[in-house]
């Protein structure tokens, strides 16, 4: 049931009824005992009259129970209407077992044989509850009884007055129960209401001091989820425009490249003109590359799928993706395994991370070695992480600048501008998505950037 | 006319550099904001060209610094930023012209002219002494309506001297003029170009001026 007025209501209704249902029990229970007990009461009182008035003679049998059965107390419930008159009926019989007297309404046939106390019988079909008391000195037995039908038709008659106004109030209950909860629920619907008439930019917080009390925590987690939409939009945005805004530079370069190429006679100039083209556009597809990765890592957020990945075999294998940029750059690389142990360094993590955040640092080795150098890849592996060291003989990252080169588009203030200033974000922002840490480190002519993984 | 820019990226600077020398500019090209500083401190240029984003701060940081000390030469901003409130920030920051990139060099060129010329307090393009006039962006010079074809050289030369009539240029101004830092300057280019402009507007169009430099004849 996904509606929560419905819910409620049935809930309620339910409930409702139920407990109406029980009260209906307990009363009927509670009014059969006491009707049990009065009725019980009167029958014995009865009994025990007509057997003290005949014991001294002073009055007929007959006129005696007429007059027992008259006197009686009232039933408890007794109504206007004349179903609950002369509902006791009286026999006296000898102890030799013939009929002395009855009143009017007994039958023919004994009501019980037994002698003293409470019995139920059946005659013709009739149940009876009946009370006998024996009287010595006259040698009879005095039976009282009244018809159990009667007392049920009583007992039926109470709870029939209760539940009666409680089938024909039930619908108008539903009715009350039904708006009631609509306006109980009326804050959900104008939250909804202001959600829905929402564009897709406004995100700002749902004001939740007007909420009720139960909503807000509903409330606080749907301004929690506006801020973060909003915080990866603005990222998003901003990012975007960034991006647009860089590539517009190498763009310029290539416009005015081909403008001098085209309008120069002179070969030298064309060639060379030419040439910075072919090698902004290798630069510029690189940046778009690193773009694209820095999407791909951003994307990857919550959806990583960790595998057994063997960092010095990775390592390798993107080595050699890199052929061409080591050709263009005449840098060798060189692999390194630092403890000589026979057992590979296996991470447990996201291949496509781990490979772009490897891939990265390498590149960023590669561009800023000098011609001729060798670039060297570091695999090793302690009890608490694999480690992977790239060192190269380029000018590396100055102290100052250390804090800022994995900003996005930062490209250092001593930058030799080629680098898109990518290169070292996206190691940065897969590192923090692997649980890595990224260092660097002088020794000698060596720069070493240090990526290490936890295992 | 000498110009500076200041750029990082190494392939625009170049054809920046290429491009504008081929229009009839001598450029120097600096790639931070220090270097720029230093530029504008040691040399005089006519026109500067600053790129927004830098590895080392912003161009807008060099324009408000040459306006606090009065330097008032024209300043042409390139950016990759091209919204407007960048733009009016750029120009309220002190510069001249603002174009966003990427660029046409021929109207980076004309531009360029553009704020040099009111700077100088012109609004023709077309820069006139007596008969001759010179047309900066064709890069030629015409006498009754018959133009005459110059070299690079030859037009710095003159256009220098035209910008300033009367005015005395000395060799080394002229110099200035022709030569960016990295090119080396032979020693007798401007005696040479002198002669040959002589011979193609008239031996009397420019007058030396022993010991000081050279002028446009102001007398017939």
């Amino acid at each position: 049931m996904n509606s929560i007025r419905i819910r409620l209501f049935v809930i309620l209704l339910a409930t409702t009824g139920a407990v109406w249902l029980l009260a209906a029990a307990w009363i009927y229970a509670s009014t059969q005992a006491e009707v049990e007990r009065v009725l019980d009461a009167r029958l014995m009182e009865a009994a025990r009259m007509v057997s003290s008035l005949i014991t001294d003679h002073r009055i007929e049998p007959s006129a005696a129970v007429d007059a027992a059965i008259a006197n009686a107390p009232p039933p408890p419930f007794k109504q206007a209407d004349g179903s609950y008159s002369r509902q006791l009926s009286c026999q006296i019989w000898s102890l030799q077992g013939s009929l002395v007297s009855r009143s009017e309404s007994a039958p023919e046939t004994s009501l019980a044989s037994h002698t003293d106390g409470f019995e139920e019988t059946e005659i013709d079909g009739e149940r009876w509850r009946v009370y006998a008391v024996v009287n010595p000195t006259l040698g009879v037995r005095v039976l009282v009884g009244d018809s159990l039908e009667i007392r049920d038709r009583l007992i039926g008659d109470v709870i029939k007055g209760l539940l009666v106004p409680g089938i024909v109030i039930l619908p108008v209950l539903a009715v009350l129960i039904w708006v009631s909860v609509g306006r109980g629920l009326a804050p959900l619907t104008r939250i909804a209401e202001g959600l829905a008439g929402r564009s897709a930019s406004e995100l700002h917080p749902i004001d939740d001091g007007t909420v009720p009390r139960e909503v807000r925590p509903v409330i606080r987690a749907l301004n929690s989820l506006f801020g973060r939409v909003a915080e990866a939009r603005d990222r998003e945005q901003s990012f975007t425009a960034y991006a647009a805004h860089e590539l517009k530079t190498p763009l310029a370069g290539l416009k005015t490249q081909a403008q001098i190429a085209l309008r120069t006679d002179d070969s030298t100039i064309q060639r060379e003109a030419l040439s910075r083209i072919s090698t902004s556009v290798d630069r510029t597809s690189r940046m778009v590359r690193q773009l694209i990765d820095l999407a791909a890592v951003d994307a990857s957020q919550g959806a990583a799928k960790d595998e057994p990945v063997d960092v010095a075999v990775l390592v390798g294998e993107i080595a050699s993706e890199l052929e061409t940029q080591l050709a263009a750059n005449e840098v060798h690389v060189a692999m390194e395994h630092a403890d000589r142990t026979p057992q590979p360094a296996v991470l447990e993590a996201d291949r496509i991370l781990l490979r772009l955040a490897i891939r990265n640092l390498l590149e960023n080795a590669i561009q800023h070695s000098p011609k001729g150098a060798v670039v060297r890849c570091r695999v090793s592996e302690s009890q608490s992480e694999v480690v992977v060291e790239i060192l190269d003989q380029g000018p590396g990252i100055p102290v100052a600048d250390e804090a800022r080169v994995t900003e996005r588009f930062f490209r250092g203030s001593k930058a030799s501008g080629h680098g898109s200033g990518l290169g070292l974000s996206i190691v940065q922002m897969a590192l923090d998505r692997l649980g890595g840490n990224l260092t660097f480190e002088r020794g000698g002519t060596w720069f070493v950037a240090r990526a290490s993984f936890p295992i | 006319m000498r110009l500076l820019v200041l750029e990082d990226d190494e392939i625009l600077l170049d054809g920046l550099k290429v491009g504008l020398q081929m229009c009839g500019f001598t450029v120097d090209a600096v790639t931070s904001v220090a270097d720029a500083d230093a530029a504008i401190e040691a040399d005089r240029f006519d026109a500067i060209i600053l790129d927004l984003m830098l590895p080392d701060g912003s161009g807008l940081d060099v324009l408000s610094r040459m306006r606090r000390s009065g330097d008032r030469t024209p300043v042409l901003l390139l950016t990759a930023k091209d919204e407007v409130a960048d733009r009016i920030t750029g120009l309220d920051s002190g510069a001249d012209d603002y174009l966003g990139k990427p660029f046409d060099l021929d109207e980076v060129a004309a531009r360029l002219r553009a704020i040099v010329r009111r700077g100088h307090g012109r609004a023709a393009g077309l820069l006139e002494w007596k008969d001759v006039s010179l047309d900066p962006a064709r890069m030629s010079a015409s006498r009754d309506e018959i133009t005459i074809s110059l070299s690079r050289r030859e037009f710095v030369i003159l256009q220098a001297l035209m910008e300033t009539p009367g005015v005395i240029l000395s060799r080394s101004n002229l110099e200035e003029k022709l030569y960016g830092w990295q090119e080396e300057i032979e020693s007798n280019t401007v005696e040479v170009h002198i002669h040959k402009l002589r011979s193609k507007l008239g031996a009397s169009f420019i007058e030396t001026v022993r010991g000081a430099g050279y002028r446009l004849r102001t007398s017939q």
